[in-house]
């Protein structure tokens, strides 16, 4: 991919919301190992999402500074994928730490792993194909959809 | 379908080489001809429709009239036809046969033919305005292997990038050709020039084959011009020129842009020493030409190459750039840096007038390779072995020396040096003025079009080329002519598709095609993922 700053935050809210949130809705009632009703596991995998959306554009000033040594200026498709690992990760010690708002009772590893990477899949590989079909200016104009 | 690629045998007088025959490609002047030029019309810049009419000369209404057909042509004409433009309203003026005619011609001589791959992106799909399914998805479904895919999913990191095989592209645009009907927009005949119309519009003038017309030159009116001639011609370093002329040894000295079979025969028949020129793509192509032949025909050939900037690691202005390099060459991915056609130094090139401009351009062009494992592979043997020399300097003078050699001088950094080779092997290429083209001197001569600050046709952001507006018409430019303007990757596959989406979305402003918005866009694309005609 070839982002911008402001087409990195936009795809990432985009891709996010979107395909994310609709995974969300659809994997969350299988997830392994949440008790209780559909609405508290909902509200628990949602927050999860959000905490990523969050984080995530914080991790992009990052990703875009370190982008900068890279004479193509672009951001390898693989880089896309393997961030999964450090994105993941902070997101899980938060969760463990209790710091995450508004999930004081905790998340089994298990359904946050299975959550977190199969999201992360479906948006790497819908960035990297079909995002250009309804949004064929979206490659052109460094990932920014406005 | 109709199939073109078993009788696509390339013309080679598709491009204009240097001490070339020019009166094949020039406007003959015999015995005169109704409906031909008047002098009221070339010294005038904008026509009335009564001085072409005095002419006798015939006009053609239709709305967009694309010049050049090359592949600028097809994928504007590609992303009208998207945006809802029927046939009846694109005409596309031509000596092509088909659209890829001239770049098959340059790939091939330059060691690229069809099952050779191009240095050219995945999703750079000439035949797609999206790039989705991109060359290694369809080439991972072609050929139900996964190789593709894992490449394309760990490039540039754990692998060289992914380039389609020349062929794949071909014949995916040969497919495009019929989907969307182009054979019905391509009148035949030469452009002579494209002129400002009183009353809004353009002219252009075309002359058609002999025997096709009553008169010499039929004029097409149109609201809206595009300009794609592609390489105004190829231009050879004087020494080459200088040689071939004195000496008329036109076989010995050679530019990879040319045919030259012949070298690599005589190189097969005994062994030889070869000069190689050069540190871009085609050097790389050619060097692994010879060696491919050395390794295939147990050949001892001896390779010389001569690089005039001799590039020993990694170079640039500053830590935020610098490009790759070693061995003499300056390694990157493309033509130019990767995010030139959708990234950051789009968006930075795009805001930057002027010598500014110019200076960033300056910093990321230069003659470049990609760094290809196979390659690497040969040339580390090469030097290994002793067969393969690389070294800084230029060629000062060239004679013949017997038996078909030629003895070559060079100023090297370590002074004087002098050889006798089999072959020189040119692999410069340099690009004509843009003024060389005829349509093009006749625009910056008379339709009001100026130069930006690399010295090529002067477009604005949405290639409209300035100065030439004819309101309501407009006149636009892609491709290699407009290299220097707000957008640097012109003279590439998915450069000419930005082109066509900023004229595309320009025109449909103007209300002359739909908006490419998410639901048509959607719409289209599964058209075109089904082959459904349009």
């Amino acid at each position: 991919m070839l982002p911008t700053l402001n087409g990195r935050i936009q795809t990432r809210i985009f891709l996010l919301t979107v395909i994310g949130g609709l995974w969300t809705l659809l994997i969350s009632p299988v997830l392994p190992g949440i008790g209780g009703g559909l609405p508290e596991i909902y509200r628990m995998t949602f927050t999860v999402l959000l905490t990523t959306l969050v984080l995530g554009v914080g991790w992009e000033f990052i990703y875009h500074f370190i982008q900068q040594f890279r004479w193509e200026k672009d951001w390898p498709t693989f880089f896309g994928l393997i961030t999964v690992l450090n994105e993941g990760a902070l997101v899980w010690v938060l969760l463990v730490l209790g710091v995450v708002p508004g999930l004081a009772g905790g998340v089994p590893f298990a359904a946050f792993a299975i959550l977190f990477a199969t999201t992360w899949v479906l948006v790497w590989l819908v960035a990297n194909g079909p995002m250009r079909v309804p949004f064929v200016h979206w490659r052109f104009r460094g990932g920014r959809l406005v | 379908m109709r199939r073109l690629t078993a009788r696509c045998a390339v013309r080679e007088d598709t491009i204009l080489l240097p001490g070339a025959d020019r009166a094949a490609a020039s406007d003959p002047t015999g015995a005169s001809q109704p409906g031909d030029l008047t002098t009221e019309l070339i010294e005038t810049d904008w026509w009335s429709d009564e001085a072409v009419a005095r002419a006798g000369i015939p006009v053609v209404d239709v709305p967009f009239v694309s010049v050049g057909g090359g592949i600028g042509s097809f994928v504007t004409a590609d992303y009208l036809r998207i945006c809802g433009v029927p046939t009846s309203a694109i005409r596309v003026l031509t000596q092509l046969e088909h659209p890829w005619e001239s770049y098959e011609y340059l790939t091939r001589v330059s060691q690229i033919p069809r099952g050779e791959r191009l240095r050219s992106d995945s999703a750079s799909c000439p035949d797609n305005i999206w790039g989705f399914p991109s060359y290694a998805v369809r080439e991972a479904i072609a050929d139900r292997s996964l190789r593709p895919l894992l490449q394309v999913a760990v490039e540039p990191i754990f692998a060289d990038y992914y380039t389609p095989r020349a062929g794949h592209a071909f014949a995916s645009m040969e497919k495009e050709y019929h989907r969307i009907s182009y054979p019905d927009m391509v009148v035949k005949g030469q452009v002579r020039m494209v002129r400002r119309r009183i009353g809004g519009g353009y002219f252009t003038i075309l002359t058609p084959p002999e025997n096709t017309s009553r008169t010499r030159r039929i004029a097409y009116r149109s609201t809206y011009v595009h300009v794609a001639v592609g390489y105004p011609g190829l231009k050879f370093l004087p020494d080459l020129m200088e040689y071939r002329e004195r000496h008329r040894d036109y076989g010995s000295v050679v530019n990879a842009y040319e045919p030259h079979e012949q070298i690599y025969g005589r190189l097969r028949a005994k062994p030889g020493v070869v000069l190689v020129r050069g540190g871009g793509i085609v050097a790389s192509r050619v060097l692994q030409r010879l060696i491919d032949d050395r390794d295939a025909h147990g050949l001892q050939t001896q390779i010389q190459h001569v690089f005039r900037t001799f590039v020993t690691g990694s170079h640039g202005p500053n830590i935020w750039m610098r490009r790759r390099g070693r061995d003499g060459w300056a390694y990157q991915g493309f033509n130019y840096p990767k995010s030139v056609w959708g990234g950051q130094l789009k968006s930075r090139v795009r805001k930057l007038e002027g010598k500014e401009r110019a200076d960033l351009y300056k910093i990321f062009g230069g003659t470049n390779t990609p760094v290809r494992r196979s390659w690497q592979e040969q040339l580390r043997r090469g030097r290994r072995e002793g067969w393969y020399r690389a070294f800084q300097g230029e060629i000062t003078a060239m004679e013949p020396h017997g038996s078909g050699q030629v003895r070559v001088e060079l100023k090297t950094e370590n002074g004087p040096q002098q050889m006798t080779v089999l072959g020189v092997i040119d692999c410069t290429g340099l690009e004509a003025d843009i003024a060389e083209h005829r349509v093009l001197a006749d625009l910056l001569d008379h339709g009001g079009a100026g130069r930006n600050p690399l010295d090529r046709l002067d477009v604005d952001r949405t290639f409209e080329v300035r100065g030439t507006r004819s309101d309501p018409g407009r006149c636009y430019a892609s491709g290699t002519a407009t290299l220097g303007g707000y957008f640097p990757g012109v003279d590439t596959f998915l450069g000419l598709q930005i082109a066509a989406q900023e004229i595309a979305d320009d025109l449909a402003r103007d209300g002359f095609c739909k908006r490419l918005g998410p639901l048509r866009s959607t719409r289209q694309w599964w058209r075109w993922a089904r082959g459904k005609h349009i």
